[in-house]
């Protein structure tokens, strides 16, 4: 066993700089080299008591993998990665590890945790770079019972690889034209390469995973179709996000005000920054404020900075303490040069004779007393008014959940604001064979904790289908 | 991808296309459309469900040759293919209770207007046809809309057919003639719903109309397509695309349909130039 690596810093992971990258849409964080996984891993104390595997919504057994990567084992590593987590590469990236393994670490109790995303990013990347196949399985037999999925975000494609690995023929149907959900149409392709989630993607399929686009359940096919003539012997809903939320403030529905989804959609699905090479238009102009605090604004942001916006903005009402966003994903973005507005609410959008965006009025705010999520509530400073010149909005302040499928599954329970009502343990619905999870039970959240829903739904679908 | 079974022009600058795709002819209802990309490079664009056919498994659309995608469209031969068609989406017309309509088709809204109209007819409802074309050439499906109204009113903007004047004229004839519509059904250009949701509000006559908005993915997600209806902001694509169109805000929704026109002339303009070698 190699001598451990007591530097109380990470080893840093190589990026593109910030005047490059901001003129491109390639990744910006290029990855360990075998000598950086190898110091790196090497920081790992492999603690008996494992605290990082719980901070794990995969429970991925992290010491485990780690130590093969110290030993230079890296195919093995990913095989201990891969019986837990399905779309490693993904995680690696998009994961808010700081908050979950990572802030479980002993090493970050003096010092910096494991890089543990990073190592998981290298040993998911050297896997397919060595064009190694995906994790082998007692795949579906003929006659298996057949589940379906409903949305190929990253709820539905780990609830149907975990399906697959226990031998059922699992079918995902996907409303849009390309599998991959949010990892696809909202994470920008500088954060999450959409090669990566192809690559994931063909590794379920070669599981026997049956992915199929352009069908939206509950309009193309029902849930109770799915149940009924089409034969499955059980659903799992993961739709994911739906409509998205606006302010309410005057001039939203002006040209040049965008909803995140949208915004990020033609980017990173439709690839309007290439317009017109390819079809779909996005609308620009100079300069674009992004009103919201959290991933999805810092992506649209960066976006916009890399789609030829000069000054981009982002509005927040809290403070920079409470922007709910990375801290990785802040830096970056201010890194790159988007302007920080905060304990600032826009309270209007004003717009040209012809209806386009010309400016923000926003509106100073102090921080008051604690509200009830504990962050201080933020309050109107008085007098304090002054207008941002933008030619583009977009609203990051969320989604409700997608209605489709509530309101076209009779006798199926949601929650007043719209989610799914499913058990937070097992994502069972209140009809039998029918389960859920994701953000269309929980309202926006992270990659991470959709996949952990959807694993824990396979476990729950196994033993339900037992049973029958 | 998904096979043209067959193709047709009904005139110079309109085409007929049905497609093969079993599920969305099996989920079909009037009213609904479908979100489709031509190709791998294209943009996501609904186009209204003009006819389905659940024992044949196709799907048929008509659209007017407008713009850079409807002229790709257009070139795709029968037994050629689409990369994708997703549907069916949106709320199915609600005609329930009806007894007498009147359907008002302009422009594009014509081929839109039949199905509404076929669908009526179905339900036993009387149903007036008034549509309206620049000049006589123009004029399509008119055998079709005879045959599943009561009495229809072909007008032309330049009086090639005799019958000159906008449909809105043909329409205050009938109203001020005393004609009672239960419901009258607008569909075409957003001028001409406006104008017609002008006259009807006069006489009070509830009347329907169909909002054919930008979109992406036509489920609800992008919020592309919304628009003010009676002061509530509404979703065109999950909430619609019919609305009362006496509560649908107009002159923004017409603001909103000119947001990316300057995008569309260039895109017009970049794939001309690709067609004649680079010459300009």
């Amino acid at each position: 066993m190699a001598e451990k690596n007591m530097s109380p810093k990470k080893t840093p992971m190589p990026e593109q700089v910030p005047g490059v990258r901001v003129r491109n849409f390639n990744e910006v964080a290029l990855g360990y080299t075998p000598e950086q996984a190898l110091e790196e891993a090497r920081r790992c104390l492999g603690c008996k008591a494992e605290p990082c595997v719980g901070g794990c919504p995969v429970g991925v057994r992290i010491p485990k993998f780690i130590s093969r990567v110290a030993e230079g084992d890296f195919a093995g590593a990913a095989d201990i990665v891969a019986q837990a987590n399905a779309l490693p590469a993904v995680c690696g990236r998009v994961c808010p590890q700081e908050t979950q393994c990572e802030m479980e670490c002993l090493r970050g109790k003096k010092g910096d945790s494991v890089a543990i995303g990073r190592l998981e990013r290298f040993v998911a990347d050297t896997r397919a770079q060595a064009g190694a196949p995906g994790a082998t399985v007692a795949s579906g037999a003929r006659g298996a019972r057949r589940v379906s999925v409903v949305g190929a975000g990253p709820s539905g494609l780990t609830c149907a690889g975990e399906l697959a690995k226990r031998g059922y023929a699992v079918t995902v149907f996907e409303a849009l034209h390309t599998p991959g959900g949010v990892l696809v149409y909202g994470i920008p392709e500088f954060r999450l390469p959409k090669e990566i989630v192809r690559r994931e993607i063909a590794g379920l399929r070669e599981l026997g995973v049956e992915i199929i686009t352009n069908v939206v359940v509950g309009k193309t096919l029902s849930l109770d179709c799915l149940l009924g003539e089409e034969g499955y012997s059980a659903v799992y809903i993961a739709s994911g996000a739906g409509l998205p939320k606006f302010q309410g403030i005057p001039g939203e529905n002006l040209n040049g005000v965008y909803s995140a989804n949208e915004f990020l959609t033609r980017i990173n699905l439709m690839r309007a920054h290439e317009f017109p090479k390819f079809d779909t238009p996005l609308r620009l102009g100079g300069a674009a404020a992004v009103v919201g605090g959290g991933n999805v604004a810092m992506d649209a942001a960066r976006c916009a900075l890399r789609a030829g916006a000069r000054r981009v903005y982002i509005v927040y009402r809290r403070g920079e303490a409470e922007l709910p966003a990375r801290l990785e994903e802040i830096h970056h973005a201010r890194e790159e040069g988007v302007v920080f507005k905060f304990l600032t609410v826009p309270t209007r959008i004003d717009g040209d004779e012809s209806g386009f965006v010309r400016s923000v009025e926003c509106q100073e705010m102090e921080l008051g007393e604690p509200d009830e999520s504990g962050r201080r509530r933020p309050v109107a400073k008085p007098g304090s008014t002054y207008t941002l010149e933008v030619s583009a909005v977009v609203v990051a302040i969320g989604n409700t959940p997608n209605p489709l499928i509530v309101s076209s599954t009779p006798g199926l329970n949601s929650e007043p604001w719209g989610g799914i009502t499913a058990d937070s343990e097992t994502g069972a619905t209140n009809r039998p064979g029918v389960y859920a999870g994701g953000d269309a039970v929980t309202g926006a959240a992270t990659v991470i904790q959709a996949m952990g829903a959807g694993k824990a739904a396979a476990a729950a679908i196994d033993e339900y289908i037992k049973r029958l | 991808m998904y096979t043209i079974v067959a193709k047709r022009e009904l005139n110079a600058a309109t085409v007929m296309m049905e497609f093969e795709a079993p599920l969305i002819a099996r989920a079909a209802r009037p009213g609904q459309f479908v979100v489709l990309r031509v190709d791998e490079r294209g943009e996501r664009v609904p186009f209204t469900i003009a006819g389905y056919d659940s024992g044949a498994g196709s799907v048929t659309i008509i659209f007017q040759i407008a713009g850079h995608t409807t002229r790709k469209l257009a070139q795709v031969p029968q037994g050629g293919a689409v990369a994708d068609i997703v549907g069916p989406l949106g709320l199915a017309s609600e005609f329930g209770g009806l007894r007498r309509a009147a359907v008002i088709g302009g422009g594009l809204g014509i081929a839109i207007a039949y199905p509404q109209a076929r669908a009526l007819h179905e339900l036993g409802v009387e149903t007036d046809v008034i549509v309206g074309f620049r000049t006589r050439e123009l004029a399509i499906l008119c055998e079709e809309l005879e045959a599943v109204s009561s009495e229809l009113t072909v007008m032309t903007d330049d009086g090639s057919n005799g019958n000159r004047g906008f449909v809105t004229a043909a329409l205050e004839r009938k109203l001020a003639a005393g004609e009672r519509y239960d419901a009258v059904v607008a569909i075409g250009p957003l001028p001409m719903m406006k104008a017609v949701c002008d006259l009807t509000r006069g006489y009070g006559v509830r009347t329907i109309v169909s909002m054919n908005s930008v979109m992406i993915d036509g489920t609800g997600m992008c919020g592309c397509c919304r628009l003010t209806v009676g002061g509530e902001r509404k979703f065109a694509c999950v909430d619609g695309p019919d609305f009362d169109g006496h509560l649908v805000d107009f002159d923004e929704a017409m603001a909103r349909s000119r947001m990316f026109r300057e995008e569309e002339r260039i895109s017009a303009q970049a794939h001309e130039c690709n067609l004649t070698g680079g010459a300009r």
